[in-house]
């Protein structure tokens, strides 16, 4: 072993223990900050290896050093200002974006790669530029399909929501398997072909999948990527990627599966399904709405102020309208008044797990009030008043009365246990699942109409003249 | 470095990948996917690779750079995103009296 390799060794391996000490931190609330920076150290520390290797072996000419400028400032430029800028609303989407140009980077090398031999042309070389071009291309076009479901630029297509679905991208499967093997066979015109059938299955298999399972596509998609990068690796002979790559994608994989849990769907439902809407609306249509409650904001605060103990029940309405500072004006005036206050949180409350504390944590709502949901459903039945704020499936008593509901069996929050529930909703639409909610027809439950941020602020108003936190 | 080593080291990464994420309190999901997804950006070091390797060959010096940047701007990006997150459940105590 030369000099340059004994370095660029040691580093790599300092770069992936590091990189899996991150990972690690980043599963903790305490750690997760600092695990995040050191990541981040380790990424850089992997860069200034690998430069330090070619300058003491083959060195770097100018032009490669243009080129490696170029390319690093414009990356890292917008990378960074997308990064500052985005509203912590649009999470999911910019994960998925952020993805989508992962896989990118490995369709891309690969592409370079077989266009351009940098190395004697191998069978394995083969078998990995083939597979990195195929997960590469299919993540770029999952993960950009994806964050435009969710930021609503595309809604599903007809046929994307019929059985043809599956016969076309069986047909999209089958092709890409074809130029696969063509190209492992020396065949390099057919590397064309599978950047095109891959591309389009991965748009074809991503379509079809509903806003409310969107969170797992992005995190199995995240998975890919890391495959994606582990390919890159075999291609240009580099144990750090292979590690780093394969370990994203087992990490990835574990989380979706966690992910599926938390809502109650298997991976194969979720990503053979289709949108849980399409095919339930024939089954619980018919249910109409018999008794429903509608109430003031007024009515809301002097039932507030009598309380002893508050639950908050936040959802993705409450995060669209971007009201999460307001209930935390209110939360602050019933806790002056020496009113207990909690949130429960759901598992997939928001848009994907955990967004909903993220959002709570930007109002400053401290981190001690933020329960989760198998620690806060004993304490409904001794709770007074529970505020449900833009949530809608994950409060729905039929996920464990009615066997016959497609929400059957996913864990809920028992809100209907507390003597009175306020349901804040714009209207009588149904959440992502389109399935009707029988909290509504409750006689204890009320409803009060209206878009989360106002209501909150008309609820604040009455508190004020009601003379609470006044003091 | 012969292709079953190289096969050694992606069974061996991915059970670390699988022993790592062991239990994950469901507020840290979106941030544990989005830093993973930054560390997905390792591509880059491929991209560097290639132009480095590419000895004057323009169009893979163009494809190399381009990848470049579409891996920095997944790193860079994730790892800031990341920690704007992290950083607004760090600043808990503030409001506690």
């Amino acid at each position: 072993m030369t000099l340059p390799e004994i370095i660029k060794f040691v580093i790599d391996l300092l770069a992936v223990l590091l990189l899996a000490l991150g990972i690690k931190g980043l599963s903790k609330v305490k750690s997760a900050r600092d695990a995040n920076r050191l990541a981040a150290f380790a990424m850089s520390l992997s860069v200034v290896g690998l430069l330090s290797y070619y300058l003491g072996t083959s060195g770097i000419t100018i032009q490669s050093w243009i080129w490696i400028i170029i390319g690093s400032i414009i990356g890292s430029l917008f990378g960074a200002i997308l990064a500052k800028k985005v509203p912590m609303t649009s999470m999911p989407e910019t994960v998925a974006l952020f993805n989508g140009c992962g896989g990118m980077s490995s369709l891309l090398v690969a592409l370079g790669v077989a266009i351009f031999p940098i190395s004697s042309w191998s069978l394995i070389n083969q078998v990995s530029i083939s597979v990195s071009i195929f997960v590469g291309a299919i993540t770029f076009t999952g993960s950009i399909v994806a964050m435009a479901k969710l930021q609503g630029w595309l809604s599903t297509p007809g046929w994307a929501q019929s059985k043809v679905r599956h016969f076309v991208n069986i047909v999209f499967a089958v092709a890409s398997l074809i130029a696969f093997f063509n190209l492992i066979n020396g065949n390099t015109s057919s590397i064309w072909l599978l950047v095109i059938v891959s591309s389009l299955l991965g748009i074809g298999v991503t379509l079809p999948i509903g806003g409310a399972d969107m969170p797992v596509v992005i995190s199995l998609l995240n998975s890919y990527s890391g495959i994606a990068a582990a390919a890159a690796g075999f291609v240009v002979d580099s144990q750090l990627l292979i590690v780093a790559g394969a370990m994203v994608g087992a990490a990835g994989l574990i989380l979706t599966q966690v992910m599926c849990k938390g809502m109650n769907r298997s991976l194969v439902s979720v990503l053979f399904g289709g949108s849980l809407s399409a095919q339930s609306t024939a089954s619980s249509g018919s249910g109409e709405y018999t008794n429903i409650t509608s109430c003031s904001v007024e009515e809301c605060a002097l039932t507030l102020e009598a309380a002893n103990k508050v639950i908050i029940v936040p959802g993705y309405g409450l995060a669209v309208a971007q009201a999460q500072h307001t209930l935390r004006e209110v939360t602050k005036k019933l806790e002056q008044n020496g009113i207990e206050v909690v949130y429960a949180i759901h598992p997939v409350a928001g848009r994907m797990p955990g967004h909903m504390n993220v959002l709570l944590a930007e109002a400053d709502v401290p981190y001690e009030q933020l329960k989760e949901m198998d620690v806060v459903n004993p304490d409904f039945p001794a709770t007074d008043v529970v505020l449900v704020l833009g949530a809608n499936d994950v409060v729905n008593p039929q996920a464990k009365n009615d066997s016959s509901s497609p929400l059957y069996g996913m864990p809920v929050l028992d809100v209907q246990e507390a003597r009175t529930v306020f349901v804040i909703k714009r209207g009588m639409s149904a959440g992502y699942s389109g399935i009707k909610n029988d909290l509504f027809d409750l006689p204890n439950t009320s409803m009060v109409f209206g878009d989360a941020k106002k209501v909150l602020n008309d609820l604040i108003g009455e508190l004020k003249d009601l003379g609470v936190g006044e003091k | 470095m012969s292709f079953i080593n190289l096969l050694w080291v992606l069974l061996l990464g991915s059970l670390l990948g699988l022993e790592l994420i062991g239990k994950v309190p469901p507020t840290l999901h979106t941030p544990l996917m989005s830093g993973a997804n930054a560390i997905s950006g390792i591509t880059m070091l491929a991209a560097l690779t290639c132009i480095v390797k590419a000895e004057g060959n323009v169009p893979l010096l163009i494809i190399g750079s381009v990848s470049l940047g579409f891996a920095l701007f997944n790193v860079v990006g994730g790892f800031f995103v990341t920690d704007r997150m992290l950083a607004m459940f760090s600043r808990k105590p503030s409001n506690k009296k």
